[in-house]
Protein backbone atom coordinates (compact mmCIF):
# COMPACT_ATOMS: atom_id res chain seq x y z
CA UNK A 1 0.00 0.00 0.00
CA UNK A 2 1.12 3.55 -0.66
CA UNK A 3 3.90 4.86 -2.82
CA UNK A 4 6.66 4.83 -0.17
CA UNK A 5 8.21 2.11 1.96
CA UNK A 6 8.03 2.09 5.76
CA UNK A 7 11.39 3.71 6.32
CA UNK A 8 10.57 6.60 3.98
CA UNK A 9 7.23 7.04 5.72
CA UNK A 10 8.96 7.00 9.09
CA UNK A 11 11.36 9.78 8.08
CA UNK A 12 8.49 11.65 6.47
CA UNK A 13 6.20 11.51 9.49
CA UNK A 14 8.95 11.87 12.10
CA UNK A 15 11.69 13.81 10.38
CA UNK A 16 14.96 13.95 12.34
CA UNK A 17 16.96 17.12 12.97
CA UNK A 18 14.30 19.64 12.00
CA UNK A 19 15.05 23.35 12.32
CA UNK A 20 17.97 25.71 12.02
CA UNK A 21 21.03 25.33 14.24
CA UNK A 22 21.55 28.43 16.35
CA UNK A 23 25.30 27.98 16.42
CA UNK A 24 25.63 26.96 12.81
CA UNK A 25 28.69 28.07 10.89
CA UNK A 26 27.60 26.78 7.48
CA UNK A 27 24.18 27.21 5.94
CA UNK A 28 23.27 26.01 2.48
CA UNK A 29 19.99 26.40 0.68
CA UNK A 30 19.03 24.82 -2.56
CA UNK A 31 15.89 25.07 -4.66
CA UNK A 32 14.98 22.68 -7.39
CA UNK A 33 13.74 24.53 -10.43
CA UNK A 34 12.08 21.34 -11.61
CA UNK A 35 9.59 20.58 -8.89
CA UNK A 36 9.65 23.67 -6.70
CA UNK A 37 11.27 21.89 -3.74
CA UNK A 38 13.56 23.86 -1.44
CA UNK A 39 15.90 22.77 1.31
CA UNK A 40 17.94 24.62 3.87
CA UNK A 41 20.64 22.75 5.79
CA UNK A 42 22.57 24.26 8.68
CA UNK A 43 25.77 22.60 9.79
CA UNK A 44 28.06 23.02 12.73
CA UNK A 45 31.61 22.33 11.65
CA UNK A 46 34.47 21.85 14.14
CA UNK A 47 37.99 20.88 13.13
CA UNK A 48 36.88 19.85 9.66
CA UNK A 49 34.18 17.58 11.06
CA UNK A 50 30.39 18.10 10.86
CA UNK A 51 29.30 17.81 14.46
CA UNK A 52 25.66 18.79 14.06
CA UNK A 53 23.11 19.34 11.31
CA UNK A 54 19.52 20.51 10.99
CA UNK A 55 17.25 21.05 8.02
CA UNK A 56 14.10 22.67 6.78
CA UNK A 57 12.50 21.45 3.58
CA UNK A 58 9.60 22.54 1.45
CA UNK A 59 8.87 19.51 -0.69
CA UNK A 60 7.09 16.26 -1.21
CA UNK A 61 7.38 13.11 0.89
CA UNK A 62 10.60 11.90 -0.66
CA UNK A 63 12.23 15.33 -0.42
CA UNK A 64 11.45 15.49 3.30
CA UNK A 65 12.52 11.89 3.97
CA UNK A 66 15.79 12.24 2.08
CA UNK A 67 16.55 15.55 3.82
CA UNK A 68 15.99 13.87 7.15
CA UNK A 69 18.19 10.91 6.34
CA UNK A 70 20.85 13.21 4.87
CA UNK A 71 21.18 15.17 8.11
CA UNK A 72 21.66 11.89 9.97
CA UNK A 73 24.30 10.76 7.49
CA UNK A 74 26.43 13.93 7.43
CA UNK A 75 26.83 14.05 11.18
CA UNK A 76 30.27 12.89 12.25
CA UNK A 77 31.67 13.05 8.73
CA UNK A 78 34.68 15.09 7.70
CA UNK A 79 34.03 17.69 5.03
CA UNK A 80 35.76 15.50 2.46
CA UNK A 81 33.58 12.54 3.38
CA UNK A 82 30.42 14.62 3.34
CA UNK A 83 31.25 15.94 -0.12
CA UNK A 84 31.41 12.38 -1.40
CA UNK A 85 27.78 11.72 -0.39
CA UNK A 86 25.46 11.57 -3.36
CA UNK A 87 21.72 11.43 -3.57
CA UNK A 88 22.03 7.70 -4.30
CA UNK A 89 23.46 7.20 -0.80
CA UNK A 90 20.35 8.81 0.69
CA UNK A 91 18.06 6.76 -1.54
CA UNK A 92 19.88 3.57 -0.53
CA UNK A 93 19.74 4.48 3.15
CA UNK A 94 15.98 4.93 2.78
CA UNK A 95 15.65 1.52 1.17
CA UNK A 96 14.69 3.00 -2.19
CA UNK A 97 12.33 5.62 -3.62
CA UNK A 98 9.86 5.31 -6.50
CA UNK A 99 11.61 6.01 -9.81
CA UNK A 100 9.84 9.28 -10.46
CA UNK A 101 10.84 10.47 -6.99
CA UNK A 102 14.59 9.84 -7.13
CA UNK A 103 15.22 13.38 -8.33
CA UNK A 104 13.77 14.77 -5.09
CA UNK A 105 16.79 13.41 -3.19
CA UNK A 106 19.20 15.48 -5.30
CA UNK A 107 18.03 18.44 -3.25
CA UNK A 108 19.85 17.18 -0.15
CA UNK A 109 23.09 16.48 -1.96
CA UNK A 110 23.09 19.95 -3.47
CA UNK A 111 22.16 21.69 -0.22
CA UNK A 112 25.01 19.97 1.65
CA UNK A 113 27.49 20.88 -1.09
CA UNK A 114 26.25 24.46 -1.05
CA UNK A 115 26.72 24.75 2.72
CA UNK A 116 30.24 23.34 2.58
CA UNK A 117 31.09 25.47 -0.44
CA UNK A 118 30.15 28.61 1.44
CA UNK A 119 32.03 27.49 4.53
CA UNK A 120 35.13 26.67 2.47
CA UNK A 121 34.98 30.06 0.78
CA UNK A 122 34.64 31.96 4.05
CA UNK A 123 37.47 30.02 5.62
CA UNK A 124 39.78 29.98 2.61
CA UNK A 125 39.73 26.20 2.35
CA UNK A 126 40.55 24.40 -0.83
CA UNK A 127 38.51 21.22 -0.85
CA UNK A 128 39.03 18.76 -3.70
CA UNK A 129 35.40 17.59 -3.59
CA UNK A 130 34.25 21.08 -4.55
CA UNK A 131 36.10 21.46 -7.82
CA UNK A 132 33.76 22.76 -10.43
CA UNK A 133 30.85 23.04 -8.00
CA UNK A 134 28.65 26.04 -8.65
CA UNK A 135 25.81 26.48 -6.16
CA UNK A 136 23.87 28.61 -8.64
CA UNK A 137 24.19 26.23 -11.56
CA UNK A 138 21.20 24.43 -12.98
CA UNK A 139 21.55 20.73 -12.52
CA UNK A 140 20.29 18.04 -14.79
CA UNK A 141 17.61 15.59 -13.88
CA UNK A 142 18.83 12.72 -15.92
CA UNK A 143 17.10 10.24 -13.62
CA UNK A 144 13.87 10.86 -15.46
CA UNK B 1 -10.85 3.44 9.52
CA UNK B 2 -13.42 4.61 6.99
CA UNK B 3 -11.80 7.06 4.62
CA UNK B 4 -13.14 10.59 4.40
CA UNK B 5 -13.59 11.24 0.72
CA UNK B 6 -13.19 14.85 -0.40
CA UNK B 7 -12.40 14.27 -4.05
CA UNK B 8 -15.82 14.19 -5.71
CA UNK B 9 -14.47 16.03 -8.74
CA UNK B 10 -12.13 13.12 -9.44
CA UNK B 11 -14.96 10.63 -9.32
CA UNK B 12 -18.02 9.74 -7.27
CA UNK B 13 -19.31 6.51 -5.76
CA UNK B 14 -22.16 4.87 -7.64
CA UNK B 15 -25.44 5.45 -5.81
CA UNK B 16 -27.37 2.40 -4.67
CA UNK B 17 -30.40 3.22 -6.87
CA UNK B 18 -28.07 3.49 -9.84
CA UNK B 19 -26.45 0.14 -9.12
CA UNK B 20 -29.86 -1.47 -8.59
CA UNK B 21 -31.01 -0.21 -11.97
CA UNK B 22 -27.90 -1.62 -13.66
CA UNK B 23 -27.77 -5.10 -12.14
CA UNK B 24 -30.44 -6.86 -14.26
CA UNK B 25 -28.69 -5.75 -17.44
CA UNK B 26 -25.59 -7.77 -16.57
CA UNK B 27 -27.46 -11.04 -16.22
CA UNK B 28 -31.09 -11.62 -17.35
CA UNK B 29 -31.47 -8.58 -19.56
CA UNK B 30 -28.15 -8.89 -21.32
CA UNK B 31 -29.37 -8.87 -24.93
CA UNK B 32 -27.55 -6.98 -27.66
CA UNK B 33 -29.61 -3.86 -28.34
CA UNK B 34 -29.24 -4.49 -32.09
CA UNK B 35 -30.73 -7.99 -31.92
CA UNK B 36 -34.18 -8.61 -33.30
CA UNK B 37 -35.77 -10.55 -30.48
CA UNK B 38 -37.29 -9.90 -27.09
CA UNK B 39 -34.26 -9.32 -24.86
CA UNK B 40 -32.62 -7.32 -27.65
CA UNK B 41 -35.64 -5.03 -27.88
CA UNK B 42 -35.66 -4.72 -24.09
CA UNK B 43 -32.05 -3.55 -24.14
CA UNK B 44 -32.84 -1.08 -26.88
CA UNK B 45 -35.73 0.27 -24.82
CA UNK B 46 -33.49 0.61 -21.78
CA UNK B 47 -31.00 2.63 -23.79
CA UNK B 48 -33.70 4.91 -25.13
CA UNK B 49 -35.02 5.49 -21.62
CA UNK B 50 -31.50 6.42 -20.48
CA UNK B 51 -31.13 8.72 -23.46
CA UNK B 52 -34.25 10.61 -22.47
CA UNK B 53 -33.07 10.79 -18.84
CA UNK B 54 -29.76 12.36 -19.86
CA UNK B 55 -31.48 14.66 -22.36
CA UNK B 56 -33.89 15.88 -19.69
CA UNK B 57 -31.03 16.88 -17.39
CA UNK B 58 -29.68 19.39 -19.94
CA UNK B 59 -32.83 20.46 -21.77
CA UNK B 60 -31.97 18.58 -24.96
CA UNK B 61 -34.02 16.35 -27.24
CA UNK B 62 -33.42 12.63 -26.87
CA UNK B 63 -31.97 12.25 -30.34
CA UNK B 64 -29.33 14.88 -29.56
CA UNK B 65 -27.62 12.58 -27.02
CA UNK B 66 -24.91 10.18 -28.24
CA UNK B 67 -23.41 7.77 -25.74
CA UNK B 68 -19.63 7.50 -25.63
CA UNK B 69 -17.06 5.72 -23.46
CA UNK B 70 -16.78 8.80 -21.23
CA UNK B 71 -15.92 12.46 -21.12
CA UNK B 72 -12.57 11.93 -22.80
CA UNK B 73 -14.08 10.32 -25.87
CA UNK B 74 -16.79 12.98 -26.04
CA UNK B 75 -14.13 15.72 -26.00
CA UNK B 76 -12.06 13.91 -28.63
CA UNK B 77 -15.03 13.33 -30.87
CA UNK B 78 -16.39 16.87 -30.61
CA UNK B 79 -13.10 18.58 -31.40
CA UNK B 80 -11.63 16.15 -33.93
CA UNK B 81 -14.99 15.51 -35.60
CA UNK B 82 -15.77 19.22 -35.88
CA UNK B 83 -12.30 20.18 -37.09
CA UNK B 84 -12.05 17.51 -39.75
CA UNK B 85 -15.56 18.14 -41.06
CA UNK B 86 -14.80 21.84 -41.47
CA UNK B 87 -11.26 21.76 -42.70
CA UNK B 88 -12.33 23.18 -46.05
CA UNK B 89 -13.77 26.22 -44.30
CA UNK B 90 -10.79 26.98 -42.11
CA UNK B 91 -8.13 25.61 -39.80
CA UNK B 92 -8.41 27.70 -36.65
CA UNK B 93 -9.67 26.55 -33.25
CA UNK B 94 -10.11 28.70 -30.15
CA UNK B 95 -9.95 27.18 -26.68
CA UNK B 96 -8.52 28.06 -23.27
CA UNK B 97 -5.44 27.24 -21.25
CA UNK B 98 -7.49 25.77 -18.42
CA UNK B 99 -9.24 22.97 -20.30
CA UNK B 100 -8.95 19.37 -19.17
CA UNK B 101 -6.17 17.37 -20.81
CA UNK B 102 -8.84 15.43 -22.71
CA UNK B 103 -9.38 18.65 -24.63
CA UNK B 104 -5.88 20.15 -24.62
CA UNK B 105 -4.12 17.01 -25.77
CA UNK B 106 -6.72 16.55 -28.50
CA UNK B 107 -5.96 20.07 -29.72
CA UNK B 108 -2.23 19.26 -29.66
CA UNK B 109 -2.93 16.22 -31.83
CA UNK B 110 -4.89 18.39 -34.27
CA UNK B 111 -2.01 20.85 -34.50
CA UNK B 112 -0.03 17.99 -36.02
CA UNK B 113 -2.75 17.67 -38.67
CA UNK B 114 -2.22 21.33 -39.60
CA UNK B 115 -4.85 22.99 -37.45
CA UNK B 116 -3.91 26.17 -35.61
CA UNK B 117 -5.09 26.50 -32.02
CA UNK B 118 -5.39 29.63 -29.89
CA UNK B 119 -5.23 28.88 -26.16
CA UNK B 120 -6.82 31.79 -24.33
CA UNK B 121 -5.64 33.06 -20.96
CA UNK B 122 -7.91 33.39 -17.96
CA UNK B 123 -8.05 36.24 -15.46
CA UNK B 124 -6.70 36.06 -11.89
CA UNK B 125 -9.98 34.47 -10.83
CA UNK B 126 -9.73 31.71 -13.39
CA UNK B 127 -12.42 33.01 -15.72
CA UNK B 128 -12.24 33.48 -19.48
CA UNK B 129 -13.08 36.90 -20.89
CA UNK B 130 -15.67 36.60 -23.70
CA UNK B 131 -14.16 39.71 -25.32
CA UNK B 132 -10.93 37.78 -25.75
CA UNK B 133 -12.82 34.99 -27.45
CA UNK B 134 -14.32 37.53 -29.81
CA UNK B 135 -10.96 39.12 -30.54
CA UNK B 136 -9.37 35.77 -31.30
CA UNK B 137 -11.83 34.98 -34.08
CA UNK B 138 -10.40 35.05 -37.61
CA UNK B 139 -11.95 34.17 -40.96
CA UNK B 140 -10.33 30.77 -40.47
CA UNK B 141 -12.02 29.99 -37.14
CA UNK B 142 -14.16 26.84 -37.31
CA UNK B 143 -14.56 25.85 -33.67
CA UNK B 144 -14.65 27.41 -30.20
CA UNK B 145 -14.36 25.10 -27.20
CA UNK B 146 -14.63 26.46 -23.66
CA UNK B 147 -15.38 24.32 -20.63
CA UNK B 148 -18.56 24.91 -18.61
CA UNK B 149 -16.78 24.53 -15.27
CA UNK B 150 -13.15 23.91 -14.48
CA UNK B 151 -12.19 20.69 -12.75
CA UNK B 152 -9.41 22.09 -10.55
CA UNK B 153 -10.72 25.42 -9.33
CA UNK B 154 -14.39 24.93 -10.14
CA UNK B 155 -14.81 28.27 -11.90
CA UNK B 156 -17.91 28.62 -14.06
CA UNK B 157 -17.20 30.12 -17.46
CA UNK B 158 -19.43 32.66 -19.24
CA UNK B 159 -20.81 30.01 -21.58
CA UNK B 160 -23.98 31.80 -22.71
CA UNK B 161 -22.02 34.93 -23.66
CA UNK B 162 -19.46 32.91 -25.58
CA UNK B 163 -22.28 30.91 -27.19
CA UNK B 164 -23.85 34.13 -28.44
CA UNK B 165 -20.52 35.26 -29.89
CA UNK B 166 -20.04 31.92 -31.64
CA UNK B 167 -23.53 32.07 -33.08
CA UNK B 168 -23.08 35.64 -34.33
CA UNK B 169 -20.00 34.53 -36.20
CA UNK B 170 -21.39 31.25 -37.47
CA UNK B 171 -18.79 29.22 -35.57
CA UNK B 172 -19.43 25.87 -33.96
CA UNK B 173 -19.31 25.98 -30.14
CA UNK B 174 -18.39 23.03 -27.93
CA UNK B 175 -18.27 22.98 -24.16
CA UNK B 176 -16.81 20.35 -21.84
CA UNK B 177 -19.68 19.98 -19.39
CA UNK B 178 -18.22 17.05 -17.44
CA UNK B 179 -17.80 18.96 -14.16
CA UNK B 180 -20.87 21.14 -14.52
CA UNK B 181 -23.31 18.28 -15.16
CA UNK B 182 -25.42 17.62 -12.09
CA UNK B 183 -23.85 20.58 -10.28
CA UNK B 184 -25.19 23.47 -12.31
CA UNK B 185 -28.61 23.98 -13.87
CA UNK B 186 -27.71 23.43 -17.52
CA UNK B 187 -29.98 24.26 -20.42
CA UNK B 188 -28.18 23.66 -23.69
CA UNK B 189 -30.50 25.98 -25.60
CA UNK B 190 -29.98 29.04 -23.43
CA UNK B 191 -26.30 28.19 -23.08
CA UNK B 192 -26.04 28.31 -26.87
CA UNK B 193 -23.80 25.27 -27.13
CA UNK B 194 -23.75 23.12 -30.26
CA UNK B 195 -21.98 20.26 -28.53
CA UNK B 196 -21.41 19.37 -24.89
CA UNK B 197 -19.37 16.58 -23.28
CA UNK B 198 -20.65 14.64 -20.27
CA UNK B 199 -19.46 11.81 -18.06
CA UNK B 200 -21.43 9.54 -15.73
CA UNK B 201 -18.84 8.91 -13.04
CA UNK B 202 -18.90 12.52 -11.85
CA UNK B 203 -22.62 12.31 -11.09
CA UNK B 204 -22.77 9.10 -9.02
CA UNK B 205 -22.92 6.88 -12.10
CA UNK B 206 -20.44 4.28 -13.33
CA UNK B 207 -17.05 4.94 -14.92
CA UNK B 208 -16.39 4.43 -18.62
CA UNK B 209 -19.65 5.89 -19.87
CA UNK B 210 -20.47 9.39 -21.02
CA UNK B 211 -22.18 11.22 -23.81
CA UNK B 212 -21.80 13.96 -26.34
CA UNK B 213 -24.74 16.27 -26.90
CA UNK B 214 -24.82 17.26 -30.55
CA UNK B 215 -27.47 19.81 -31.42
CA UNK B 216 -29.78 18.50 -34.15
CA UNK B 217 -28.64 19.60 -37.57
CA UNK B 218 -24.97 19.85 -36.55
CA UNK B 219 -22.82 17.54 -38.64
CA UNK B 220 -19.40 16.40 -37.47
CA UNK B 221 -17.25 13.54 -38.68
CA UNK B 222 -17.26 10.23 -36.87
CA UNK B 223 -14.07 9.10 -35.20
CA UNK B 224 -15.04 5.49 -34.54
CA UNK B 225 -15.89 3.20 -37.44
CA UNK B 226 -17.83 -0.04 -37.31
CA UNK B 227 -21.45 -0.92 -36.73
CA UNK B 228 -24.35 1.48 -37.11
CA UNK B 229 -25.02 2.11 -33.42
CA UNK B 230 -26.01 5.52 -32.06
CA UNK B 231 -27.77 6.54 -35.24
CA UNK B 232 -24.70 5.57 -37.29
CA UNK B 233 -22.53 8.12 -35.49
CA UNK B 234 -20.75 6.14 -32.79
CA UNK B 235 -19.88 2.56 -33.65
CA UNK B 236 -19.59 -0.27 -31.15
CA UNK B 237 -21.99 -2.44 -29.18
CA UNK B 238 -23.47 -0.19 -26.57
CA UNK B 239 -22.22 -0.25 -22.96
CA UNK B 240 -25.68 -1.32 -21.89
CA UNK B 241 -25.19 -1.46 -18.12
CA UNK B 242 -23.19 1.77 -18.18
CA UNK B 243 -25.83 3.56 -20.20
CA UNK B 244 -28.61 2.37 -17.88
CA UNK B 245 -26.57 3.56 -14.89
CA UNK B 246 -25.84 6.91 -16.51
CA UNK B 247 -29.53 7.37 -17.25
CA UNK B 248 -30.52 6.62 -13.66
CA UNK B 249 -27.78 8.88 -12.30
CA UNK B 250 -28.96 11.69 -14.59
CA UNK B 251 -32.55 11.22 -13.46
CA UNK B 252 -31.52 11.44 -9.80
CA UNK B 253 -29.28 14.43 -10.47
CA UNK B 254 -32.15 16.27 -12.13
CA UNK B 255 -34.61 15.42 -9.39
CA UNK B 256 -32.25 16.49 -6.58
CA UNK B 257 -30.43 19.30 -8.36
CA UNK B 258 -31.47 22.24 -6.20
CA UNK B 259 -31.14 20.37 -2.92
CA UNK B 260 -27.80 18.93 -3.99
CA UNK B 261 -26.46 22.36 -4.92
CA UNK B 262 -27.58 23.92 -1.67
CA UNK B 263 -26.39 21.10 0.54
CA UNK B 264 -23.00 20.82 -1.09
CA UNK B 265 -22.46 24.58 -1.22
CA UNK B 266 -23.37 24.99 2.46
CA UNK B 267 -20.92 22.25 3.40
CA UNK B 268 -18.19 23.77 1.24
CA UNK B 269 -18.75 27.21 2.77
CA UNK B 270 -18.78 25.77 6.28
CA UNK B 271 -15.50 23.99 5.55
CA UNK B 272 -13.91 27.19 4.28
CA UNK B 273 -15.11 29.19 7.30
CA UNK B 274 -13.69 26.61 9.69
CA UNK B 275 -10.36 26.52 7.91
CA UNK B 276 -10.18 30.31 7.75
CA UNK B 277 -10.89 30.65 11.45
CA UNK B 278 -8.30 28.10 12.49
CA UNK B 279 -5.43 28.34 10.00
CA UNK B 280 -3.78 31.61 9.03
CA UNK B 281 -2.09 32.45 5.78
CA UNK B 282 -4.41 30.58 3.45
CA UNK B 283 -6.22 31.81 0.38
CA UNK B 284 -8.71 30.55 -2.17
CA UNK B 285 -7.81 29.94 -5.79
CA UNK B 286 -10.47 31.06 -8.24
CA UNK B 287 -13.67 33.04 -8.02
CA UNK B 288 -15.74 32.03 -4.99
CA UNK B 289 -19.09 33.07 -6.44
CA UNK B 290 -18.91 31.81 -10.02
CA UNK B 291 -17.92 28.37 -8.89
CA UNK B 292 -19.07 24.77 -8.64
CA UNK B 293 -20.90 24.33 -5.33
CA UNK B 294 -18.63 21.58 -3.98
CA UNK B 295 -15.22 22.89 -5.01
CA UNK B 296 -12.64 24.42 -2.74
CA UNK B 297 -9.10 25.00 -3.98
CA UNK B 298 -6.83 26.44 -1.31
CA UNK B 299 -3.30 27.72 -1.00
CA UNK B 300 -1.67 26.74 2.28
CA UNK B 301 1.26 29.11 2.19
CA UNK B 302 4.75 27.70 2.96
CA UNK B 303 3.46 24.12 2.79
CA UNK B 304 4.04 21.75 -0.11
CA UNK B 305 0.82 20.24 -1.42
CA UNK B 306 1.97 16.69 -1.91
CA UNK B 307 3.42 16.43 1.58
CA UNK B 308 0.11 17.72 2.91
CA UNK B 309 -1.75 15.20 0.78
CA UNK B 310 0.38 12.37 2.10
CA UNK B 311 -0.25 13.36 5.72
CA UNK B 312 -3.97 13.53 4.96
CA UNK B 313 -3.82 10.11 3.36
CA UNK B 314 -2.21 8.67 6.51
CA UNK B 315 -5.32 9.89 8.34
CA UNK B 316 -7.62 8.40 5.70
CA UNK B 317 -8.52 11.69 4.08
CA UNK B 318 -8.70 11.87 0.28
CA UNK B 319 -8.01 15.20 -1.45
CA UNK B 320 -6.13 16.15 -4.57
CA UNK B 321 -3.40 18.32 -6.00
CA UNK B 322 -2.96 19.22 -9.62
CA UNK B 323 0.66 19.86 -8.89
CA UNK B 324 1.84 16.50 -7.63
CA UNK B 325 5.43 15.99 -8.65
CA UNK B 326 4.79 12.26 -8.78
CA UNK B 327 3.79 12.24 -12.41
CA UNK B 328 6.48 11.64 -14.98
CA UNK B 329 6.26 15.20 -16.26
CA UNK B 330 6.78 17.02 -12.93
CA UNK B 331 4.60 19.70 -14.45
CA UNK B 332 2.82 22.02 -12.08
CA UNK B 333 -0.93 22.54 -12.51
CA UNK B 334 -1.51 24.15 -15.90
CA UNK B 335 -4.70 25.69 -14.58
CA UNK B 336 -3.15 27.48 -11.60
CA UNK B 337 -0.21 28.53 -13.76
CA UNK B 338 -2.60 29.98 -16.35
CA UNK B 339 -4.14 32.10 -13.57
CA UNK B 340 -0.74 33.67 -13.06
CA UNK B 341 -0.13 32.09 -9.67
CA UNK B 342 3.56 32.10 -8.67
CA UNK B 343 5.10 28.66 -8.69
CA UNK B 344 5.50 28.23 -4.94
CA UNK B 345 1.80 29.00 -4.49
CA UNK B 346 0.92 26.50 -7.18
CA UNK B 347 2.89 23.91 -5.23
CA UNK B 348 1.09 24.92 -2.04
CA UNK B 349 -2.38 24.39 -3.48
CA UNK B 350 -4.81 21.63 -2.68
CA UNK B 351 -8.26 20.79 -3.99
CA UNK B 352 -11.09 19.54 -1.81
CA UNK B 353 -14.41 18.67 -3.40
CA UNK B 354 -17.40 17.76 -1.29
CA UNK B 355 -20.38 15.75 -2.45
CA UNK B 356 -23.63 14.06 -1.51
CA UNK B 357 -22.14 11.75 1.10
CA UNK B 358 -20.02 14.37 2.87
CA UNK B 359 -21.05 15.23 6.42
CA UNK B 360 -20.28 18.14 8.69
CA UNK B 361 -18.63 15.70 11.10
CA UNK B 362 -16.30 14.58 8.30
CA UNK B 363 -15.35 18.18 7.66
CA UNK B 364 -14.73 18.87 11.35
CA UNK B 365 -12.35 15.93 11.46
CA UNK B 366 -10.56 17.13 8.33
CA UNK B 367 -10.20 20.65 9.73
CA UNK B 368 -8.69 19.27 12.93
CA UNK B 369 -6.23 17.21 10.91
CA UNK B 370 -5.36 20.16 8.70
CA UNK B 371 -4.62 22.38 11.69
CA UNK B 372 -2.18 19.81 12.99
CA UNK B 373 -0.54 18.92 9.67
CA UNK B 374 -0.18 22.47 8.41
CA UNK B 375 1.52 23.62 11.58
CA UNK B 376 3.84 20.61 11.49
CA UNK B 377 4.79 21.22 7.87
CA UNK B 378 5.23 24.94 8.43
CA UNK B 379 7.67 24.19 11.19
CA UNK B 380 9.56 22.15 8.67
CA UNK B 381 9.37 24.72 5.91
CA UNK B 382 12.20 27.05 4.99
CA UNK B 383 9.43 29.46 3.91
CA UNK B 384 7.99 29.65 7.41
CA UNK B 385 6.94 33.12 8.47
CA UNK B 386 9.83 33.77 10.86
CA UNK B 387 12.19 32.09 8.57
CA UNK B 388 11.19 33.04 5.07
CA UNK B 389 13.63 32.99 2.23
CA UNK B 390 13.27 34.78 -1.06
CA UNK B 391 11.18 31.98 -2.41
CA UNK B 392 10.03 33.60 -5.61
CA UNK B 393 13.53 34.52 -6.55
CA UNK B 394 14.95 31.06 -6.11
CA UNK B 395 12.01 29.14 -7.45
CA UNK B 396 11.36 31.60 -10.27
C1 LIG C 1 -13.47 18.66 -17.20
C2 LIG C 1 -13.26 17.23 -17.50
N1 LIG C 1 -13.28 16.81 -18.79
C3 LIG C 1 -13.11 15.52 -19.12
C4 LIG C 1 -12.90 14.56 -18.15
C5 LIG C 1 -12.69 13.13 -18.58
O1 LIG C 1 -13.84 12.36 -18.40
P1 LIG C 1 -13.73 10.77 -18.32
O2 LIG C 1 -13.01 10.47 -17.05
O3 LIG C 1 -15.15 10.29 -18.30
O4 LIG C 1 -13.01 10.31 -19.54
C6 LIG C 1 -12.87 14.94 -16.80
C7 LIG C 1 -12.67 13.96 -15.70
O5 LIG C 1 -11.62 13.45 -15.41
C8 LIG C 1 -13.05 16.30 -16.48
O6 LIG C 1 -13.00 16.73 -15.21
Amino acid sequence: MGMYNEKVMDHFTNPRNVGTLEDSNAIGTFGSPVCGDMMEISLKIENNVIVDAKFRTFGCGSAIASSSVATEMVKGKTLEEALKLTNQNFVDELGGLPGAKIHCSVLSEQAIKTAIYKYAKENGLDLPGLEGFDPDAEFDHDEE
Amino acid sequence: MKPIYLDYSATTPVKQEVLDAMIPYFTEKFGNPSSLYGIGFASKDAIELARSQVAALIGAEDREIYFTSGGTEADNWAVIGAARSRKNKGNHIITTKIEHHALLHTCKALEKEGFVVTYLDVDDNGIVDPAQVKNAITDQTILISVMFANNEIGTLQPIAEIGAIAKENGILFHSDGVQALGNVDIDVRSAGVDMMSMSAHKIYGPKGIGALYIRKGVVIENILFGGGQENKRRAGTENLTGIVGFGKAAELAGKNLNDHIKQVRDLRNYFLEQIRSRIDDISVNGDLEKRLPGNLNLIFNYVEGEALLLHLDIRGICASTGSACSSASFSPSHVLSAMGLPLEKVYSSLRFTVGDFTTKEDLDLVVASLVEIVSKLRELSPFDKDHRMQSTQVLR
